[in-house]
Parts: C-alpha cells; structure tokens; sequence
C-alpha cells in the first residue's frame, strides 16, 4: 500500500509582536490510503496549525518549513500556490471546519454553494452537479434533500449544516479529508451521528482521514492511529488501540487520567497542574518536563529522542520502558449527602415565555423556554441539570438567580419565596459560575477588585474585613495571592475560571449556580475544575445546581439528575441510577452518545 | 490532596501570568504606532502654546500699529525682524495673534467635544443598556438630529442667542453627539450580555451600579477615539461659523475670523490666509492621526482575549 500523505519534520512558526511562535516543531506524520489519523491535543498544541500548513491556510503571520511534504504521490513543496488550489485543495484534500454556523456563506442557498466549486473547476456540468448534490445531501442524511437545495443557511440546524458542509466538502471526491473539531460546537447526540457519518463515509469511498480534536476519547474510536500533540510537538503517535490502552508518555496518560469516566466508581481525577507552555525559542529539553510527575535530571539534559515501542508506536519520551499507570483511583473527598435534607432553593411550576414581535408592529409571537418546571435543591447535594442547547436549562438557572423572572410559577429560597428576599441578600444566598471564562470576568478590573466585588454590592464589612475575605477565598479556590493585582487577561481559562469561583463563594452563599463550567476548558483543566468542586464539598457542605450537557461529568459530580428536553422535565432521579438504567427515551440517547472508554490497563475492554 | 494541589500551581511558575497588564499593552502599543506618536506631538505642542500664550507672543495680540499694516513676513521682501509673519490689516501682529487664536481654537474644539461626549454617552448607554422603548426614544433623537442641517441650525441659534465663544462652544458641542451615541449604544449592547454584567446582577447591582463599574470603564477605549475625532470636527466648525461672521467676534483672534478677514486681500497679501490656514491643517490633522492612531492600538482585532 502506497502512502497517501506523507509529511516529515514539518515547523510551523508564527510571528506575534513580542517575538515569534513555534507552533510545530518537527512534526512527521504518514497516512496510507483508506486509513484515518486522530491529532489530538490541548488548546495550544498545535493541532489545528499542522492542519492548516497542509491546507496552506495558516494566518498571514504564519510560516512553514519541511523537509518533504508528499501527497498522492506529488510533491506539494514544488508547487505554486495557483496549482496547488487547482489540483489539490478541493478535489485532492477537503477540510471541514468547527463552526458550522460561519463555515457556510448565509447569502447564497445550498445548492448554489454545493455545486459553484464543482461546476466552475469544469468538473462535471451544472445539472450534473445537482443531481450528485442532491444525493449527497440525502447520503449524508438531510431529509428532503431536494427542497434544501434552494433554502438558505439560517433555515437549518446547526447539526444540518454541518452535515452539509460534509457534502459540499464530497462533492470534489477528496481523496484525503481532514475534519478540524468538527462536532466541537454541536450537542452531544448530534456529535456522536456526525462521527459516525464521517467514518461511514471514509470506508465506503476508501478516503484517507484527519481527524483533529481535543478529545481523546472520541478520537481513538473512530480511528486507526492516533497522535498525541503537545507544545507543538508530536510526543507520542501509533495506533489508537495502542496509544490508548497502553500510553507510553507520561502526558497522555496524564490526559487519559483527566477524562472523567462513566463506568466506575467516581473518583479524584489526575489534574495535570500548570498550563501549556507557548514555545518561543528553541529548546533542548523535553517540553513536558515542567508538568512531568517522572521528571528527573535527564529530560531538562536533552530533546527526549523519538523511541519506537513497537508496532507502529512511537513516543518522545527519556524513559526507556513507559512508567507504569496508577490505576488506583482516589475516591472522592466529599461524601454524599444526608437523603431528604430541607430544599434550600426550590421552583414550583415556574413557566417562562417570551414574546417576540417582528419590528415595532409585527404580530407577537409566544416562545415557551420553560413549561411547568418545579425542581427542589437539597443541602448539601449537588443536582445535575442536563439538557441540550434550547432546552432551557439556561433560563431556569437566570430564573433560580434571579437574574429574570418567571410568566407563571415562583422560586423558593430557603423556604420564603425570591420576591421576599432583598436583592441585596440573596448574594449571600445564591452565586453564579458562568461558562465562558473570558466573557464572565470584567476585563477592566483587577482579581481583587472583580472578587471583592459582590462583598461592596452587599454592604457588610468594612474594606480591611472585604480584603481578608477576598484573600483567603483566593487560597481557597488554590490560586496564588500575587495574582490579587493581575488582570483577567493575564491568566488563562483555567485560572479565570477559578476567578470567577472565587467571585461566587467570597459571600459565602449557600448554594452554586454553575452553568456549563468546564465545557469551554481543556481536558486537563476541567479535570483541575472538577476536583477543586469535589474539595469545596468536602470542605463547605456546599449546594450545587450543576449544568452541562456530559454525562460523563454528571457522573463524576452528581448526586441527583434532571433531565430537561423542550422547557420540561423529563427525568428526575439519583445520578447512578438514572445513567445505568434511564427511563427516558431522551436520556437513553444521552447516555448512549457520551463517549466511553476503559483507560485502564486490567479492563481492556471498549463498551461501545 | 490540598498540599499537592498548591506545590502543583507553583510548580511552574513561569506560566503564572501570560503576558502585561492592559494598561502596560496599551503604552507598548501607543510607543510602536508612528501615526499615533505624530498627531499626539501635534496636539500636545499646540496645548502647550495655547497654556504659554503670554509667555511666547512677541507683542500684544490686540496693540494696532497703523504704521505697520500689511507687512509681509520676514522671508519676503520688506519683512522685518520685530514682525516674523508680517502684520494684518490693523497692523497687529500676526504671529502674536496666531499664538492666541490656538486659545480659541483648543478651547472649542475640547469644550465642544467634551458636551458632545456627556450628552452622546449619556443617551448612548441608556439606549443600550435599558433597550425597549428608550432605545425607540434616543434612536429617534438620533435620526431628527441626523436629518437636521448642522451649520444652518448652528448659525440660527447664534444669531438667535447671540455671538460669544461660550455660545459657539455649547451650540457645536450640542450638535457634535451622534457619532458618541451610534458608537457607546452598541458598544454596551454588546457588554450587557455579557456574563460578567450577569454575575454583578446576580450580586444585587443596581441599573446605575453595573453601568458605573462594569461598563463604562469597558467603554473608554471608545469615547477616547471618538473624542479626538470630535476636537477636529469641532474645530473646522468653529471656523467655518467665524469665517460666517456668526463665530467668534471680533478683535479677538481666531484662526476662523484671521482667515475671514484677510480673504479681501487674498489675493495680494495670501500669507493672511496661508498662515492661519496651515496652523489649522496642522492641529486637525494632528487630532485625526491621534485619533486612527488610538483607534488600531484599541480595536480588539489582534489582541488575546
């Protein structure tokens, strides 16, 4: 079998104003025909930009070198940028992007879009290129494929474009397709048929496949081999069986350690601590060594060469044999709850509609965000509200903090219903986590002031005692008290996000409103997030309404679940008993969607 | 586990904080952007002569001299070395006036653009931050005011009030606030949906509680661009009501009226009009380099988060 894409010692380098970026460093990557590679890797890694030098899409700033770059048996160096997007980009390697909604120009319908490249290359005429549209579209499993060919963009979902996009890129019969994130910003069950459609597709046309993401998980399901990216280097590649049930660098085991697990007993997860690094110059260490448990004298001595393990697999690493794995798990810190303790925060019946008119005149028009939905937080526990984008999980949660009222029903805080309670206490009663570390903290002032922030608003205390309060909630949420006059932009997503936890418990309120806190995050850093969660249960018995939409987080940090579809309830019940046995039809596909694999080297078993 | 979780954030140090604070970015990029650094000179060189007045003119700006009027100035022929740029009409001298006419023209141009500032701002943040029907109000003060003819409407109301540079200064400003409106107006619509605005509400903030600390500081990048556009805009207003004869009065210098005045000798005595012209090329276009320059080194394009 002949090597379809072959790309050795590849560098990318990008110019910033305060020097410049490796982003790549000596990167190799071969594909047969046929076959798929998974890039996986943090933010930062590079992943995305090795992808981008292929494609020669990399940002102006951005440059590229390599010692050979071969494609279907062409070198790509040799050629011109005229020729390359002649003959290869497009009919020879495709590329989706992660965001489908900008990914389509929302101008033009579908069909137009679907058959413009095709028909001005001269491929094939333009009622050809309807026809082979059509049937794609209804391949790719767009019903109606025919009415879609004249509806625009906005008409469909985001899951549809997407699916769309996948057959605008088939249209030129690629011979390579590289997928960029490209499930990152749809709902899980949606993600989960997107995968699948994209792996179908690649075994009935014999395409080679990238596959980039962040998830390992999802990754080394669906492919054949599977490289692990860090600091913009290659540390370890092989295939994805191996790589993930046998690691052999301390940094993937490190990440496999960090995904929370669904089968099991919940336990503390291996948080990686540090951030990734940004590489500026040339290093002769190995880039992990920082964050590296098994660090020793050798690896700052010297570039880790690249070793063989055998089998295809590679790592680049100073050990000769890959540390052993702990597969002791350490349970959870905090224990569960007290059953049937008195609800601190409760909604009755609370139904939420929105009136929407077109313009000034227009006829109104009724949304139901929420239909009846009574919900009851006990003390003590931590309640998993689980639901996809649109289901209203969102609203509720502005609802539960006040931030909005509801049409019909009312909120109960500890008992006294909310309009009883003063705006001003009810900080001390429930605080918000937002999902987007960088929108959540104001970016103009510094950490001591965006945390002591809610104790001014409340009026208690006076500054020395609001100081006190500010610095020991920062040790709290384990951040360093040098950051007290550091502003947001100076930190990462992490540290943000442990910021804006901070913000929330310095009035010491008596339940957490947190509205898909990890889901922006790394693997490594939701994995901190989660046991920094864990630790303040342990610590503060706190009361937590926790959103997100991973079941396999839900199990991490759930006691109790409610499964929200459309504004209604559809399941209520303990978090182990509704992930084994969910009643739902929704939640069975919930369920079955979140990703599942055994890290662990005595259950070699994939539940698929 | 706690003790690990803390020697772990310490473990690397050097990826503690990334990058400057925003104040710090801000002056790097102000001291890499040549546009910016040469309309700043400008601007800061004419502050400078307008506060130092008495201290650089060579004579009295108002003494008349009927023996010295129309001289030209010292490079061309019958020049003199007691008047660098010649005399006007009255024999006054024209550098001295020159000097005193940057008064009126940098006491326009920042009063007229401060009013416009507190009027645009003001509207502009309670348009975008309360939306609905106040939204509905101040959009429709913006399109009566867009629709109106700015400089007849100016000239109306100072023959109406009558001339004097505090009535110049508050008709310009009142009628120099659309661009602060338009821009602040979306600036916190965006702001307002914002988690970190949620999270201060969800503290119990007040209305004039999150627009004071969470969002205006988030919109002063903005109105400072707007600002040095507005003192240019300002000034080239003042001038054209002076050259009209409804602006500043005379004898008091203004780039305005020097221009006025000497154009019924435009066309044998043009230093008149050259002089005072080139001074007010230069302040305006100092303002607008200042004003481009803050703009790139603001705009969010490029920066990380």
């Amino acid at each position: 079998m002949s090597a379809l894409l072959n790309i050795s010692n590849l560098n990318v380098s990008i110019k910033l104003p305060h020097g410049t970026l490796s982003a790549v460093r000596d990167t190799t990557i071969t594909l047969q025909k046929g076959r798929s590679l998974g890039i996986v890797g943090e933010s930062g890694s590079g992943k995305s930009m090795t992808a981008l030098s292929l494609m020669r899409l990399l940002p102006r700033s951005g440059d590229f070198t390599a010692d050979a770059i071969e494609f279907d048996g062409t070198n790509l160096l040799s050629l011109d940028d005229r020729r390359f997007a002649e003959t290869i980009s497009g009919p020879g390697i495709g590329m989706i992007f992660q965001e489908p909604m900008t990914s389509l120009n929302p101008v033009y319908t579908i069909g137009r879009q679907m058959t413009e490249a095709a028909v001005w290359r001269g491929m094939m005429s333009a009622p050809a290129a309807r026809t082979k549209a059509i049937a794609l579209l209804d391949r790719v499993g767009i019903p109606d494929p025919e009415g879609r060919m004249s509806q625009y963009p906005h008409q469909m979902s985001g899951g549809q474009r997407q699916r769309v996009m996948i057959a605008m890129t088939l249209m030129l019969d690629p011979k390579l397709l590289i997928a960029d994130e490209p499930t990152t910003a749809l709902d899980v069950t949606v993600q989960a048929q997107i995968l699948d459609l994209l792996d179908d597709l690649r075994r009935e046309r014999d395409m080679g496949m990238i596959l980039i993401s962040h998830d390992l998980a999802v990754v080394a399901q669906r492919t054949d081999a599977v490289a692990v990216m860090y600091g913009g280097e290659m540390i370890e590649q092989g295939p994805a069986e191996a790589v993930l049930r046998l690691p052999a660098h301390p940094y993937t085991q490190s990440l496999l350690n960090a995904i929370p697990q669904i089968s099991g007993a919940p336990g503390r997860l291996g948080a990686i601590p540090g951030l990734v690094p940004s590489i500026m110059q040339a290093t002769n260490t190995c880039i992990f060594a920082p964050r590296c448990a098994h660090a020793h004298a050798a690896c700052t001595a010297q570039r880790p060469p690249s070793r063989a393990q055998g089998g295809g697999h590679m790592c680049r690493c100073v050990l000769d044999t890959p540390p052993t794995i702990v597969t002791s798990v350490t349970p959870l810190r905090a224990s569960a709850p007290q059953p049937d303790t008195e609800p601190v925060l409760s909604a009755r019946d609370v139904t939420r509609v929105y009136t929407s008119r077109r313009g000034m005149f227009g006829p109104k028009r009724d949304i139901r965000a929420l239909d009846d939905v009574s919900l009851d937080l006990r003390k003590g526990e931590t309640l998993a509200l689980i639901g996809e984008s649109g289901s209203g999980k969102s609203t509720l949660a502005r609802i539960l903090l006040g931030l909005d009222h509801p049409t019909s029903g009312a909120v109960f805080m500890g008992g006294r219903p909310v309009a009883e309670v003063a705006v001003k206490d009810r900080a001390h009663f429930v605080q918000p986590v937002f999902q987007d570390p960088y929108s959540s903290l104001n970016p103009r002032r510094r950490l001591a002031e965006i945390i002591a922030r809610p104790l001014e608003l409340s009026g208690h205390g006076s500054a020395a005692e609001n100081d006190a309060l500010v610095r020991s909630t920062l040790e709290l949420v384990r951040l360093p008290l040098r950051l007290l006059h550091a502003y947001p932009s100076q930190l990462s997503g992490g540290q943000r996000q442990r910021v804006a936890i901070a913000r929330a418990l310095v009035t010491k309120p008596q339940v957490l409103v947190c509205d898909e806190p990890t889901s922006a995050l790394d693997v490594s850093i939701q994995a901190q997030i989660l046991n920094l969660l864990d630790d303040l249960k342990a610590e503060m018995g706190l009361t937590c309404l926790f959103i997100t939409h991973d079941m396999a987080v839900v199990h991490q940090i759930a006691d109790r679940v409610v499964v929200m579809l459309k504004g209604q309830v559809v399941e209520e019940g303990a978090a182990r008993q509704v992930l084994r046995q969910p009643n739902n039809d929704y939640t069975r596909r919930l369920v079955a969607a979140a990703p599942r694999f055994e890290a662990k080297t005595e259950e070699m078993e994939i539940v698929q | 586990m706690t003790d690990v979780q803390i020697t772990q954030t310490t473990a690397a140090p050097q990826a503690e904080t990334e990058g400057l604070s925003p104040g710090q970015e801000l002056r790097q990029r102000m001291l890499g952007h040549t546009g910016f650094l040469i309309g700043a000179g400008l601007i800061t060189l004419v502050v400078l002569i307008a506060i130092f007045a008495p201290l650089l003119a060579p004579h009295d700006p108002y003494a008349q001299s009927l023996a010295n009027r129309m001289l030209p100035p010292i490079w061309q022929e019958g020049g003199s070395a007691d008047y660098l740029l010649g005399t006007d009409q009255n024999g006054r001298d024209y550098l001295s006036r020159l000097i005193y006419g940057t008064r009126i023209s940098v006491t326009i141009g920042i009063g007229a653009a401060t009013i416009g500032l507190l009027i645009g701002v003001t509207f502009g943040v309670l348009a975008g931050y309360f939306g609905g029907w106040v939204d509905h109000v101040i959009s429709f003060l913006l399109t009566a005011q867009l629709a109106l003819p700015g400089l007849l409407l100016a000239m109306a109301l100072v023959f109406i009030i009558g001339p004097s540079i505090w009535v110049v200064i508050g008709i310009v400003g009142v009628l120099h606030w659309t661009y602060y409106l338009v821009v602040t107006r979306s600036a916190t619509q965006r702001l307002r949906s914002l988690d970190f605005v949620a999270a201060s509400a969800a503290s119990g903030a007040s209305a004039p509680q999150i627009i004071l600390h969470e969002i205006l500081p988030n919109l002063i990048p903005q109105i400072i661009v707007i600002f040095t556009f507005e003192l240019g805009i300002s000034i080239l207003a003042e001038l054209s009501l002076s050259f009209l004869g409804v602006g500043i009065q005379p004898p008091t210098p203004s780039w305005g009226l020097m221009i006025a005045e000497g154009k019924q000798a435009m066309f044998f005595r043009p230093w008149l009009v050259i002089l005072p012209g080139i001074c007010l090329f230069l302040l305006v276009i100092g303002a607008n380099l200042m004003g481009d320059g803050l703009r790139d080194i603001t705009s969010p394009e490029g920066r990380n988060g």
